[in-house]
C-alpha cells in the first residue's frame, strides 16, 4: 500500500494480516481460503466503518493525498484530445494553473485547472499548485478565448491558495483574482467548476465562478485552510481538527449550506483509489450539464449565474 | 519665599471639585508621537499637522468629511449578521458580535449612505475597522450588493471606502462567496455606465483587495496605507526573507500600477467631485 493515513490503520493492519496469511499459505500449501475470506470480509467492514464516518480533517487529509488525481490526470482520462496553451501575454507562463482546448466526447471545451505536481521536482516546478497573478490572468485569457469561439469552460480547482509571495504582490495578486471574479460572472459561455482537491479561498474562487460548482466528495472548500484558521483564531497550530469542523468545509456541509450545486461521489477511500472511475464520473457530469446548459439562452444563463452568487450569505433584518 | 513651600500636605482638592480632562480631547499621533488636540484634528480631517500621518478613522468620520454639511440618509442600516455555521473558536461568534455591537455602536463592519458631495448626489459605503477588524462577512457583502443595486436604480455614482483585514473567518465559505457576489454586482454597475471609485485606506488586505477594492473605475488610496492580498507576516514566513522597506504601502502599489493616484484626505472631497464631474 502507498501513503496511508493514521485513521486508515485498522484497514492497513488487516491488509497486513491478509498478506501474512497468503505468504504462509504459499509456503505451506495449506488451504487458508476460509481465513482469507473472513479477513477480506473484515477489511470491507473496516473500510465501511472508516470511510463512512470521515471527519472534516480526515477529508482534508484525503484531499491532499499524493496520488490524488490532478488536472492533467483528468484531462488525459476524460479528453480525446488536448492542446495546452501557455502564457498570460504580459509577464510569463504560470505553471500552477494550466489550461487549453480539449475535446470531450467529440465536444470542444476549454479546460483550466490547478496542477500541484506529483513528485518533489514537479511540485517545485508547479509551485505546489499556488498560482501567481499571471496564472489567474492566463486563466482569464483562455476564458475570453473560449468566449470568442463560443466554447464552454471547465475549471478544475485544487489549490492551497494563491501564492503569498513578494512578486505576487508586486504584480497585483489581489487585482488578478478580483478581475477574474468580475469577468467570470458575466462570461458569455457556460462555466462548470469542480473542486477536485483543495479549494482554499480566493485562490480557488479565482477560477471558480461557475454556472454549476461541484465538489468531489473528499475535497474541501473554504475561506481559509484549517491550519491557518487555527493559527489565527486559536493562536496555535494545534486546533486544525476543530477548525476543520467549525469551518464546515466538507462537500456535504457546503451543499447543505447551498454554497455549491452538488457533490460528486468518490470511490470508497478517495479518488486516488480508482482515478479512472473518478474521471468517468466527472466526465459524465460534464456531459450531462453541457447538454442542459447549452440549451439555455446565454443571457439567461449569465443572469442566473449572477443571481446564484448574489443569493449567498446569511443576514438578519 | 513661602509661596513655593507646600504648607498643607497631600492633595487637598476634593473629588467633587476635581476637573476631568475629557477622554480623547488630546491624543498622540501614532507616527510622530506629538500630541494632537481633538478639535484641530477634526479641522484637519484627522491628519496629523506635524507629519501628515492619516489617523485611522471610521464611517462616521468619513461621512462627515465627505457629505455636504454632514447630511446623508443611511441605507440598509438594519442588516445584521446571522451565525449560519454556529461558529465557535475561543469564543462564540454570537458573543463576539454582541461585544462588537456594544463596543462600537455599529451593526457591522460597514455603513452605506446616500447624500451630496459638493452637490453631487451619490452613494458611499464605508468599512469600519473597529468592528471585528473590518472583516467581510455576509452583511458587508450584502450591503455592498444592495448599495450597487440602489446606484443602478437611481443612476448614482458609487464610492467604496475599504478598510479591512479580509474575509470574516467565522462565516467561512459564506464570507468567501461575498467576493463573487460584490464583483458580479460591480460588473452590472459597470455595464450600466455608472462611475465607481474605490478608495483603499489603511489597511486593505485579503479578500477585500481580491474583490471590490481593486475593481474601481479608478482605484485611489490614502498615503501610507497598507494594501495587499496576503498579509506581510504570511509573506515573510513563506519566502523566509525580510520584506523590503515600504513593501505593500499605497506608494508601492501605485508604483506597480494598481492605483490611479494617492490622495491626501484633506483633498479627498474635491478630487472625488472633480473626477465625477469629468466623467458625468
Amino acid at each position: 500500500m502507498s501513503t496511508s493515513f493514521d485513521f486508515e490503520k485498522p484497514i492497513a493492519d488487516l491488509q497486513q494480516q491478509i498478506d501474512k496469511v497468503k505468504q504462509v499459505a504459499d509456503k505451506t500449501k495449506v488451504d487458508m481460503s476460509a481465513t482469507l475470506a473472513e479477513l477480506n470480509g473484515k477489511v470491507e467492514e473496516a473500510k465501511q466503518q472508516v470511510y463512512n464516518n470521515l471527519t472534516g480533517w480526515q477529508r482534508v487529509q484525503i484531499s491532499r493525498h499524493p496520488d490524488r488525481p490532478q488536472t492533467f490526470d483528468y484531462v488525459s482520462m476524460m479528453c480525446d484530445d488536448f492542446l495546452e496553451l501557455h502564457g498570460d501575454r504580459t509577464v510569463k507562463d504560470d505553471k500552477a494553473i494550466v489550461g487549453g482546448f480539449a475535446t470531450i466526447a467529440g465536444q470542444s471545451v476549454m479546460i483550466i485547472g490547478h496542477q500541484k505536481g506529483k513528485n518533489t521536482k514537479e511540485r517545485q516546478y508547479r509551485n505546489f499548485g499556488m498560482a501567481n497573478p499571471e496564472g489567474y490572468r492566463k486563466a482569464l485569457r483562455l476564458m475570453k478565448l473560449a468566449e470568442k469561439f463560443n466554447k464552454p469552460v471547465i475549471t478544475l480547482i485544487d489549490t492551497m491558495g494563491a501564492y503569498p509571495g513578494l512578486e505576487a504582490e508586486e504584480r497585483g495578486q489581489g487585482e488578478a483574482i478580483a478581475r477574474n471574479l468580475l469577468e467570470m460572472s458575466v462570461l458569455k459561455v457556460p462555466i462548470l467548476s469542480f473542486i477536485i482537491g483543495e479549494g482554499a479561498s480566493g485562490g480557488a474562487l479565482g477560477i471558480g465562478v461557475g454556472d454549476k460548482v461541484y465538489m468531489l466528495e473528499n475535497s474541501w472548500y473554504s475561506v481559509i485552510s484549517p491550519e491557518s484558521c487555527s493559527s489565527i483564531l486559536w493562536r496555535s497550530w494545534d486546533y486544525k481538527e476543530q477548525a476543520a469542523e467549525k469551518l464546515k468545509l466538507t462537500s456535504g456541509d457546503m451543499f447543505a449550506n447551498k454554497l455549491i450545486d452538488g457533490v460528486i461521489p468518490e470511490p470508497l477511500g478517495g479518488a486516488h483509489q480508482d482515478p479512472k472511475y473518478m474521471a468517468d464520473v466527472v466526465k459524465e457530469q460534464i456531459l450531462k450539464d453541457l447538454k442542459t446548459l447549452s440549451k439555455k439562452k446565454i443571457d439567461d444563463l449569465v443572469n442566473a449565474r449572477i443571481e446564484k452568487f448574489c443569493s449567498m450569505g446569511v443576514v438578519e433584518e | 519665599m513661602a509661596w513655593f513651600k507646600r504648607e498643607k500636605k497631600g492633595i487637598i482638592t476634593t473629588t467633587e471639585e476635581k476637573k476631568e480632562a475629557p477622554d480623547g480631547l488630546w491624543n498622540k499621533c501614532p507616527n510622530c508621537k506629538k500630541p494632537l488636540h481633538y478639535t484641530e484634528q477634526v479641522e484637519n480631517k484627522y491628519v496629523c499637522h506635524y507629519c501628515n500621518y492619516h489617523l485611522r478613522i471610521g464611517s462616521k468620520e468619513y461621512f462627515s468629511i465627505l457629505f455636504d454639511n454632514n447630511e446623508f440618509t443611511e441605507l440598509f442600516g438594519n442588516l445584521k449578521s446571522g451565525d449560519p455555521l454556529h461558529f465557535e473558536d475561543t469564543k462564540k461568534y454570537t458573543e463576539r458580535l454582541e461585544d462588537s455591537y456594544k463596543k462600537t455602536g455599529l451593526n457591522d463592519a460597514i455603513r452605506a449612505a446616500q447624500g451630496k458631495v459638493n452637490g453631487i448626489d451619490m452613494v458611499i459605503a464605508c468599512m469600519d475597522f473597529s468592528f471585528i477588524g473590518g472583516s467581510m462577512g455576509s452583511v458587508v457583502g450584502e450591503k455592498i450588493a444592495r448599495s450597487i443595486d440602489h446606484c443602478i436604480k437611481k443612476k448614482l455614482p458609487f464610492l467604496m471606502i475599504s478598510k479591512s483585514g479580509g474575509a470574516r473567518m467565522m462565516e467561512a465559505a459564506f464570507s468567501l462567496m461575498q467576493m463573487a457576489k460584490t464583483s458580479a454586482k460591480l460588473a452590472l454597475l459597470s455595464k450600466a455606465g455608472i462611475p465607481y471609485v474605490s478608495l483603499l485606506t489603511d489597511p486593505t488586505t485579503g479578500g477585500v483587495t481580491a474583490s471590490y477594492a481593486m475593481l474601481g473605475d479608478i482605484n485611489i488610496a490614502e498615503p501610507g496605507a497598507l494594501i495587499g492580498f496576503a498579509g506581510p507576516r504570511v509573506i515573510k514566513e513563506t519566502i523566509k526573507k525580510e520584506l523590503p522597506k515600504g513593501f505593500q504601502t499605497a506608494e508601492f502599489v501605485l508604483e506597480h500600477g494598481f492605483l490611479d493616484f494617492i490622495v491626501d484626505r484633506r483633498h479627498l472631497k474635491s478630487k472625488l467631485s472633480a473626477f465625477l464631474r469629468m466623467v458625468e
